[in-house]
């Protein structure tokens, strides 16, 4: 309450309301006690504050009447930007005439030149699936190739190299895999769940990223069926896929589903399809539900998440086709007819997976 | 410095306030500035605004008591609305870098200062009034804005007399404060 007193002092000491006796009193009070001299500073600086800040408010109004009020009365005239930009454009013709030339030119001369020097497919932005086959990994295939070699009498491969996923498209000893898993490489090798094959390259494609291999080792024992058949037709969006394949040194299986019906940036002899996969399932086969395959697995975008690739099985037929025009000796038969369509996915599973092996190139 | 004795007169209205002499410096240099900030990529409104501002910097120049401009009205007010464009636009980091020329500048930055220190304790004020919520905020606007007497105010915020206004009046006045000067310790 004093303090609500003193206030009501101080502001009637400022406003000259005070009798020259309580003036007199209070000038007395001020000179004694600091406090109330602070108070009385600061009480008038806050008033001037406050009288400032009452007569900004009323001046921007009076201003904002005034504006209304010369506009109507026609003093000033509000002119719409439009009248601006028409001036800009006279005054810059000329330049904006050069600058557009200058940059339609190297706009044109720039797109040449990407056309020119960019290749077909741009592999930086797709990782390859292949899966670089790590010390331990190998030492554990090392012992196992070990073991088999006293077993069979086989020879051990060296020690480094990539793997992927490869499956059988003939039962002679034909497999599909993805030609960058065995690109550039001097020996390829397929693993099945207890042999080591040598294999042969018989055509790798890198357009479509598919390669035919042929197992060229005695102790390959043909099949005579495949249970599965590649699918000639094109396959629908969201058609639910699955996969089988060798990220690690166990066949891992994952399903997912078609997402489009072309690759990176558009590539029509490729899917997109969304399916959880590592390196290592390169070369791997898509199948749908009937147990066809329908692609190849290739790749993901790097810079996308759940972007991955597959070659359509289109494209083996097609390199066969091609093949076998140029070649009249080759006797590689596709399987079109799959004898697994209504099993269940564990059935299907069981039949597919000797069919599977493990591409491992050097 | 001013030949123009007409000027001065004008400057010695606007510091009182009054009607005519706003509306003569208005009408006499609102059409220049506003090309100057068409041309210069403002809008009507941002024209409008500037224009504004730069006669409160003016204003504020003539409360003082500083009727001796070094330049005409005409060359200050464009000078301030050029120095108000260019920072807004660099604020906005819009600027180009380029401004285009209209007419010659006086240098005002030391004012634009004093005028931007003046409109953030304005802005304070502001603040502190609107969080003191009603009636508090109508009572003192009414008083210390309106400058209408206690009286008038009791009768119309349905005081019974005068003295219990007052004593309200005093207790929102002490709120004020004390939420002003809160935050003007915090400014520093």
């Amino acid at each position: 309450m004093e303090e609500l007193q003193l206030l009501e002092a101080v502001e009637r000491y400022l406003s000259g309301e005070m009798t020259p006796d309580e003036v007199t009193n209070f000038e007395q009070l001020r000179k004694n006690d600091p406090s109330v001299d602070q108070m009385v500073v600061q009480h008038t600086m806050f008033l001037h504050q406050l009288s400032g800040f009452g007569e900004n408010k009323s001046l921007k109004h009076n201003l904002q009447n005034i504006h209304q009020q010369l506009l109507q009365d026609g003093d000033i005239q509000e002119i719409q930007p439009k009248a601006k930009v028409v001036s800009f454009l006279k005054k810059y013709r000329k330049v904006l005439a050069a600058a557009a030339s200058i940059a339609g030119i190297i706009a044109l001369s720039i797109s040449g030149l990407v056309a020119y020097l960019t290749p077909k497919r741009t592999v930086n932005e797709i990782e390859q699936l292949k899966r670089e086959l790590y010390s331990v990994k190998v030492s554990q295939k090392q012992t196992q190739n070990e073991i088999n070699s006293f077993k069979n009498g086989s020879f051990r491969p060296p020690a480094s190299g990539f793997g992927g996923t490869g499956f059988l498209i003939d039962g002679k000893g034909y497999l599909v895999t993805s030609a960058h898993v065995v690109a550039k490489s001097d020996s390829v090798y397929v693993l099945s769940k207890d042999n080591y094959y040598k294999a042969a390259i018989v055509i790798a494609d890198e357009n479509t990223d598919i390669a035919i291999l042929k197992i060229i080792d005695g102790r390959f024992q043909p099949y005579k069926n495949l249970p599965y058949s590649i699918h000639k037709g094109s396959s629908d969006l969201g058609e639910s896929i699955f996969t089988l394949g060798f990220p690690r040194t166990d066949m891992v299986y994952n399903q997912g589903y078609l997402s489009a019906k072309t690759g990176y940036k558009g590539d029509s002899s490729a899917y997109q399809i969304t399916i959880s996969v590592n390196p290592g399932n390169s070369g791997g086969p898509i199948f749908n539900e009937s147990g066809e395959v329908i692609g190849v697995l290739s790749g993901k975008q790097t810079t996308a998440e759940g972007v991955v690739f597959s070659s359509k099985a289109k494209n083996i037929i097609k390199i066969l086709e091609e093949a076998k025009k140029a070649d009249s000796t080759n006797n590689i038969k596709l399987n079109y007819a799959s004898s697994i369509k209504n099993m269940d996915r564990k059935q299907q599973i069981k039949k597919i997976e000797d069919c599977i092996f493990n591409v491992l190139s050097y | 410095m001013i030949t123009d004795s007409n000027e001065k007169l004008l400057l010695e209205g606007l510091a009182k306030d009054d009607k005519t002499a706003i509306e003569t410096i208005y009408k006499q240099n609102y059409n220049t500035i506003q090309s100057f900030i068409l041309n210069n990529n403002g809008s009507v409104d941002d024209a409008r605004d500037l224009f504004q501002e730069a006669i409160i910097v003016l204003y504020e120049k003539a409360k003082r008591g500083d009727f001796e401009l070094s330049c005409q009205i005409k060359t200050y007010l464009y000078s301030v609305t050029r120095r108000l464009w260019l920072k807004r636009l660099q604020s906005q980091q819009r600027f180009s870098g380029e401004i285009n020329h209209l007419a010659e500048v006086v240098p005002v930055e030391d004012e634009l200062d004093r005028h931007n220190q003046k409109a953030q304790e304005f802005e304070m004020m502001e603040k502190a009034l609107s969080s003191l919520g009603e009636p508090c905020k109508s009572l003192l606007e009414a008083y210390y804005l309106q400058k209408r007497n206690m009286e008038e105010i009791a009768g119309n915020f349905g005081y019974t007399n005068a003295n219990n206004a007052k004593n309200q009046k005093y207790k929102c006045l002490m709120r004020l404060k004390k939420i002003f000067f809160a935050q003007y310790k915090n400014e520093d």
